[in-house]
């Protein structure tokens, strides 16, 4: 009190009465927030595109919102006035987190000191949190946080302490001890706001002498998991900035010497290591693990000298505690670059730990440090078996002979093993789904395994799954017991299809092969298999397929493969008819996927010609779930596209079936779904691309009616793909336009050999042009977006082209450029009419496109985001609320 | 108490259970799959079967040649199907007193029981049983008496001609016991002893034991049963169901704390999961039809046949197959669609809330009435006028040896267009094939068995609790095709015991205590007194009456007055004497204190010694020994009545009389 009446302190608590606002401001500040339109966006995107910018924050390249403008430093009285009167409480917490992200932006270009000066209303608000009054938690934790963000430059941190006002804030006096500081928000509030603050030496005094750090010594194990997390990351921060030692040069790497601050820290490190109680040695752990993670300066490595005994004394102990933590803490040391030599004895630590813990917590240290860049083979190959043991336990209790299960017989001992892994349902599945997704993300790494035991993995894999499916026969008692655990667990199913997937990049004995082809044939057929499960045996099997062995110079499916596919048609015909339309789907999907890539070669064509696939993939167009017909749509195209449909109108049937691409417009003009709508538009930007057959015919007619029908769909996906169709056809029609990738072999432009206009011609019979101006207005961003790099597509080749003959000022352009006018103030009905190419090639150049771009590029909410419309919006709220309190009474 | 098993098949059981003085039959089920070694019965004259070559013997001798015919490697006997009946020389099953019936399938060889072994008692059964199992014996006798057959073979059973052979007919068991069909006579008469109950209705057998069915949730009004007397509960699981079908689901709580849990009729597939089935069935179904075949259905007229129309209900619009018509024949296809409408209260919850709406419960009304489902009694009449292909036939019977199906599988078998989809799991549907071989039609085999799995049951007995299960010996093993396969069988604690065919069981489980009445003027005139805190003892001198199995304690009769006259004693004034009672005593002996007071009456060199039941009090001197256990003490001495008379007394003072 006495700093206070001592100094003109704007925040005096004997300062009397708030200021109360100026009409002015109030009615300013209480005027609803602006309602951001389309049209409203373009036209500003046209004045922006003119250099009439507007302030936006945020906005990429330019410096506006990061100073107090004007219009905000009026309206901050009144939000600080609102903000302290419990009254009005904020209803929306986010406007606080966005408030306090825009006073970040402005601290961090200028001086806070400067901006509390110039808005005395901050520190009022700030000391107004001292009084003790019925304020909310929320805007308590606010303030805290927002002293924490003026306080983490230090000559505004000298100022807010020459009023005490930081130590009455954060220390003893202020809701530490009060009722408030029940609310976890407060704590969580208490400590950013510290973490925040805590950025020179001054703040570290400050610290110490306030008692902070006991204080977030006990918030570690606070009851919230947020103010737990945020105060171990504190500790960190603080042990960092103390280590980074007064100005007159770096810290001693004597452990002994180092600050007492980071003395105290690492004193209650050592302190919570020594305890017996997991929790606490949890967050000494986490601490340490948080550190060595984001420093890496000399004393790290002091720091982990110094502790290493008390980690490894932590292996001692019988259960292992906190062994996730001591994992996650461990990879942390091992992945620092300072200390990843074998001088600390990490290797040792690891080696231990790896055979200290149980199977299912050493996976995730196994694949740690599998994936360290460099570590002793010695260890990598403990870390490998580790890894490897549940499989190897599975291939040793279902083999049929001793020996069977190969390379993974080293590393699993006797039955006893095999209990104490697999132990019950629950321990098995999830060790198991571990395992496989430890190995499938290992797989593909450089610095996998060598030599990779790819032969016993497939065994593994494929053993699982018969193990899950019942189909496997192993004669042990464990392996029954295996057995009676693992049938019909889909989990472990999934996780073995994708690892069995996963394992098609390397080869293996042919016998094991068709066993795999067995077993996912096996899966495809069963009546059992989910509808996930059996998704991702299709995926496998499509995998597996792809890397089944090439006969040289052909790319067509190897006898064996094509055996399996006789066997498998029927199955996919099945499926196709399934009740579940999940499995429809991922069939349809599956067909889409093996006609892609085999639709061309013979003995697949052969195969697929003599089932009744393509003839059920035809009738499920009609199906009635429409994620199905999409999948169908999809297939269908690409069935059509290698000349696979089934023959439009046998004699049988004359008349009842369409041809596919009349069958697919019918589905985009008249499916009262997306999707499917979706999917005929990529079908027909793909055969347009591909030049199928059915297209070539009359290319015109073909593009003029999808673009006609997309132009209709409400769906902005439907017009977006309608644009990337009428983006070939202009390619097609013009010539390829330049790559995008400097070194690319790029093929000569071929210039039109007619003018541009003439070239234009067909660009017109389509409508392209009518249906692109009338997407550079649509109200769905994407579609404007695109449209738009259409136009300038067309512009950069109207420019390379020298055109003679335009029609810059006819009649026509002039009303082509009303009708546009009229298109962009949202009156779109209206049609063009015919274009002559003269015309659009004058109104094209007439456009700001450019501007337009810009314009689109922003995101859509770039208003609302302004500094200024934040605080107006929150007053306007307070400002609604309050009137309905006044309708209640 | 005794098991005595009549029934080797465990879905189709036919057990008695003799408890306290009851017998009680619990099921009778009929084992049809005798009818697979015979020639199916066309209902047109069959030119394929009627020249099928007549079996000879390995040397040539053909004298079987009219009864066994061969086709396709098999031999088959050309005579009216029998039916493999359960054992009647096990037990007189004139003294069975009651049948309990858990569900229509297990009800078929009721006729053979009451009408043929002199049955007296009756037969309990909830109405949709009793109903629909008429239908299906309504159904069978249709199917049998409408294609007479003018011979019956019966050579071929004689032993020593079966064993020269092949299998299967060598193989076939009790052939000599097999049966030819009964009549719809017999049928009404033994329907006609059936008494209907409902769920959770206790029903008493003679005062001594007290029966109840509960809700089983296989199929329409199944029942499983609990037997109970006051002390003893054993509970009979027959056919039960967890799938949310359409029954009412089952009632799981009232089978706790059985002594003995009797468990049969689980599912007869159990690695065929119901949904997986339906699942096939459709798309199997679907797939057909739109290459232009038809689809037949062999199956019962009630059961699952109703969920199959329902998933078919949802599925047929999604699957483009509205136009398809779908065919249900059966001499009681008409009944059977109508009755399930009826039986609300036996149905599942869902089911039950539509009929409030009113809705009908079964949307098979509304594939009938937009005519997509037609049901006919047979092929002939209007059948034959409406019939179009391709189209989805439903009929019986599932063996493929009569009804309707034998016409349908000689129509369609040479097409590969169609496909017949095996959806009753009671028979083998390779078996059932073997007459119509070469086929050329397309066979799915989805069998969908709704009833317990081995994962379902070990849950249930986990929750239930049974002292002790007894079920089929096929359940305590893994299947022999599948012997890894360990979850493919029970597994509890202790053991469940296995019965077979023709065994009888002695149940593990003794009967210990047994309720009696005390009328309230002889509870009026007992004094209790305590003996320890909490328990009060009485001597109680009555008489005990027994009547219909309830026993009573009456004050015993006042001791006649001499009488003057001389009056002719009648029988029931003939009381027993009543001898002087003797004081109980009560209490325990303090081993200390005894030994202290024998020092005082003068014993010396006392030895105590612990025993495992008690001590024991050596009077070296004496030669005699006191042995002091908790319910009895015995003085054992040399001939010296004083000393024994003498210790005697002494312990009696540790103890109270009364």
């Amino acid at each position: 009190m006495a700093a206070v009446t001592r100094r003109p302190w704007p925040c005096a608590p004997s300062s009397g009465p708030r200021p109360a606002p100026r009409a002015g401001e109030l009615e300013a500040a209480r005027r609803p927030a602006r309602t951001y339109r389309l049209r409203g966006r373009l036209r500003g995107a046209q004045r922006h595109g003119g250099g009439a910018a507007r302030p936006h924050l945020g906005t990429a390249g330019t410096a506006v919102g990061l100073t107090m403008d004007p219009e905000c430093s009026q309206l901050l009285p009144a939000l600080c006035a609102v903000l302290a009167d419990p009254r009005q409480p904020m209803a929306d917490d986010t406007c606080l987190e966005k408030l306090l992200d825009w006073f970040k932006t402005i601290t961090e270009a200028g001086s806070s000191l400067l901006l509390l000066q110039e808005n005395p209303c901050l520190v009022e608000l700030l000391c107004h949190m001292l009084k003790p009054q019925d304020l909310s938690s929320r805007v308590l934790s606010f303030s805290l946080r927002l002293t924490g963000v003026f306080a983490a430059q230090e000559d505004c941190f000298q100022y807010l302490q020459q009023g005490e006002l930081l130590p009455r804030l954060f220390g003893e006096a202020g809701p530490l001890g009060g009722a408030a500081w029940t609310a976890p928000t407060v704590r969580s509030g208490w400590i950013q706001g510290l973490r925040s603050l805590a950025r020179h030496p001054s703040a570290l005094h400050f610290l110490a002498d306030c008692g902070a750090v006991d204080t977030i010594f006990s918030l570690q194990g606070d009851s919230s998991l947020f103010v737990a997390s945020a105060a171990g990351q504190l500790l960190v921060h603080i042990l960092g900035l103390s280590m980074q030692g007064p100005a007159d040069g770096p810290p001693s790497l004597q452990a002994g010497d180092w600050p007492a601050c980071a003395q105290k820290i690492v004193g209650h490190i050592e302190e919570s290591l020594r305890s017996m109680a997991t929790p606490q040695i949890t967050q000494a752990l986490n601490v340490l693990t948080t550190t060595f993670g984001h420093c890496h300066d000399p004393w790290t490595r002091v720091l982990w000298v110094r502790l290493s005994p008390l980690v490894a004394g932590l292996l001692e102990k019988d259960p292992v505690p906190a062994a996730h933590s001591l994992v996650d803490l461990l990879l942390s040391v091992a992945r620092s670059p300072g200390l990843s030599s074998s001088s600390c004895g990490l290797w040792e630590t690891l080696a231990q730990t790896l055979s200290r813990l149980s199977p299912t917590q050493a996976g995730p240290l196994a694949l740690g440090i599998l994936k360290l860049q460099d570590c002793s083979q010695a260890l990598r190959a403990q870390a490998f078996a580790v890894l490897l043991q549940p499989l190897a336990c599975v291939l040793k209790a279902t083999a049929q002979a001793p020996g069977a299960s190969g390379v993974l017989d080293g590393t699993v001992g006797d039955f006893a093993t095999v209990d104490t892994l697999l132990p019950s349902k629950a321990a098995c599945v999830g060790l198991l789904c571990r395992t496989l997704a430890h190995l499938e993300l290992l797989l593909p790494l450089p610095q996998r395994p060598c030599p990779w035991p790819q032969a016993p993995l497939l065994g593994a894999a494929v053993t699982l799954l018969q193990l899950c499916q019942g189909s496997a026969s192993p004669t042990s008692d464990t392996g029954r017991h295996l057995c009676a655990l693992l049938l019909g667990c889909v989990r472990v199913q999934r996780a073995a299809l994708d690892f069995l997937g996963t394992l098609s990049q390397g080869t293996g004995p042919p016998e094991l092969v068709t066993e795999v082809f067995a077993v996912l044939l096996e899966y495809l057929r069963s009546p059992d298999s989910s509808p996930t499960v059996l998704k991702k045996a299709f995926q496998a099997t499509f995998r597996w397929l792809l890397s089944s062995p090439k006969t040289p110079g052909c790319w067509d499916l190897d006898p064996q493969a094509l055996l399996f596919l006789r066997e498998l048609l029927p199955v996919l015909q099945k499926r196709l008819c399934s009740p579940c339309w999940e499995v429809r789907d991922s069939g349809l999907e599956f067909l889409t996927q093996m006609t892609g890539r085999w639709g061309g070669q013979a003995g697949f064509r052969h195969t697929l010609l003599a089932s009744e696939v393509p003839k059920l993939t035809e009738q499920l167009l009609r199906d009635p779930e429409s994620y199905v017909r999409a999948s169908a749509v999809a297939a269908t195209g690409q069935l059509s596209s290698q000349g696979l449909c089934i023959s439009p109108a046998s004699p049988e049937h004359p008349g009842g079936q369409q041809s596919p691409l009349s069958e697919l417009l019918h589905i985009l003009s008249t499916d009262s779904e997306g999707f499917p709508r979706r999917a005929a538009m990529h079908v027909f930007t793909q055969w347009l691309r591909d030049s199928h057959a059915d297209v070539v015919g009359d290319t015109e007619e073909f593009v003029a009616g999808v673009l006609q029908v997309a132009s209709q769909d409400l769906d902005w996906e439907v017009r977006a793909q309608g644009l990337e169709l009428a983006l070939v056809f202009l390619e097609q029609t013009l010539g390829q336009p330049g790559s995008p990738c400097p070194y690319a072999v790029t093929p000569p432009v071929v210039a039109p050999a007619c003018p541009l206009a003439q070239a234009l011609q067909p660009l017109c019979r389509v409508r392209l042009f009518e249906f692109a101006f009338r997407a550079l207005f649509d109200c769905d961003r994407p579609v404007a977006q695109k449209s738009c790099d259409l136009l300038l597509f067309l512009r950069a080749k109207m420019a390379s082209s020298s055109s003679p003959q335009e029609a810059r000022s006819s009649p026509d352009v002039a009303s082509v450029e009303a009708a546009l006018q009229r298109w962009q103030a949202g009156d779109q009905a209206q049609p063009l009419g015919d274009l002559e190419p003269e015309v659009v090639l004058a109104v094209l150049k007439s456009m700001d496109l450019e501007g337009l771009r810009g314009a689109l590029a922003e995101s859509s909410d770039h208003v609302e985001k302004s500094p200024q419309s934040l605080l107006q919006d929150m007053l306007a709220t307070v400002g609604i609320l309050g009137e309905n309190e006044a309708d209640c009474y | 108490m005794k098991l005595y098993c009549l029934s080797g098949h465990p879905t189709l059981p036919c057990n008695v259970l003799k408890f306290k003085s009851t017998t009680i039959m619990l099921d009778c089920g009929l084992d049809m799959t005798s009818t697979l070694n015979f020639l199916p019965l066309p209902l047109v004259q069959s030119p394929r079967l009627s020249n099928l070559p007549g079996w000879s013997l390995k040397d040539g001798n053909a004298f079987l040649d009219k009864e066994l015919k061969e086709c396709s490697g098999h031999v088959f006997v050309d005579s009216v199907p029998e039916f493999c009946l359960p054992e009647t020389e096990l037990i007189d099953l004139s003294t069975v007193d009651v049948i309990l019936i858990s569900n229509y399938h297990c009800m078929m060889a009721l006729p053979y029981i009451t009408e043929h072994t002199g049955f007296t008692g009756t037969v309990y059964a909830t109405e949709p049983t009793v109903q629909i199992g008429r239908l299906l014996m309504e159904e069978l006798v249709n199917f049998i008496e409408r294609v007479p057959k003018a011979q019956s073979a019966s050579l071929w059973k004689n032993k020593d001609i079966q064993r020269l052979l092949p299998s299967p007919l060598k193989d076939a068991v009790e052939v000599s016991t097999w049966r030819r069909c009964y009549t719809m006579q017999e049928v009404n008469s033994a329907l006609s002893k059936i008494q209907l109950v409902g769920y959770s209705q206790k029903i008493e057998l003679f005062g001594a034991v007290q029966v109840t069915p509960l809700s089983s949730g296989y199929a329409l009004g199944s029942s499983n049963w609990i037997i109970q007397s006051h002390y003893e509960k054993v509970s009979y699981v027959s056919g039960s169901s967890l799938l949310t079908t359409h029954p009412q689901p089952m009632d799981q709580a009232s089978l706790k704390n059985s002594d003995v849990l009797i468990l049969t009729g689980l599912t007869q597939i159990p690695t065929a999961n119901p949904d997986g089935m339906v699942g096939e069935f459709c798309s199997n179904l679907a797939l057909t039809v739109r290459n232009g075949g038809n689809v037949l259905v062999p199956c019962y007229p009630s059961g699952v046949i109703y969920d199959l129309l329902e998933c078919l209900y949802q599925y047929i619009d999604s699957a483009g197959l509205s136009n398809i018509p779908f065919y249900f024949i059966s001499p009681v296809a008409n009944s059977s669609l109508e009755f399930s409408q009826i039986f609300a209260e036996w149905l599942c919850h869902n089911k039950q809330t539509k009929v409030y709406l009113p809705e009908p419960p079964f949307p098979h009304a509304e594939l009938i009435q937009t005519n997509k489902l037609k049901h006919y009694p047979s092929l002939h009449g209007d059948f034959s006028s409406d019939f179009r292909q391709p189209c989805v036939v439903f009929t019986g019977h599932p063996s493929l040896r009569f009804g309707d199906v034998v016409h349908f599988m000689e129509l369609w078998g040479k097409s590969s267009l169609n496909t017949v989809i095996f959806t009753e799991p009671d028979f083998s549907y390779l078996e059932a094939l073997a007459p119509y071989q070469p086929l050329a039609m397309k066979c799915i085999y989805c069998p969908i068995d709704t009833r317990l799995n081995f994962i379902q049951v070990s849950k249930l007995l986990k929750e239930v609790q049974p002292l002790h299960v007894v079920c089929p010996e096929q359940y305590t093993q893994p299947p022999p095709a599948q012997s890894h396969r360990m979850d493919l069988m029970i597994d509890c604690q202790p053991p469940a015991m296995s019965y077979r065919r023709a065994e009888v069981l002695a149940l593990p489980f003794k009967r210990r205590y047994e309720k009696i009445e005390i009328m309230p003027e002889l509870a009026d005139a007992l004094v209790p007194m305590e003996i320890k805190p909490g328990i009060s003892l009485a001597t109680v001198s009555a008489v005990l009456h027994t009547k219909d199995n309830k026993h009573v304690l009456q004050p015993p009769p006042r001791p006649a007055q001499p009488t003057g006259g001389k009056k002719r004693k009648r029988a029931s004034d003939d009381i027993p004497d009543c001898k002087v009672l003797k004081p109980l005593l009560s209490g325990s002996i303090p081993v200390e204190q005894f030994v202290q007071t024998l020092e005082k009456h003068g014993f010396s060199d006392i030895k105590v010694e612990d025993t495992a039941k008690g001590h024991i009090v050596l009077l070296q001197e004496a030669e005699t020994l006191i042995q002091i256990e908790e319910d009895s003490t015995h003085i054992i001495c040399d001939n010296d009545e004083m000393l024994r008379v003498r210790l005697r007394d002494l312990v009696l003072k540790f103890l109270q009389k009364f």
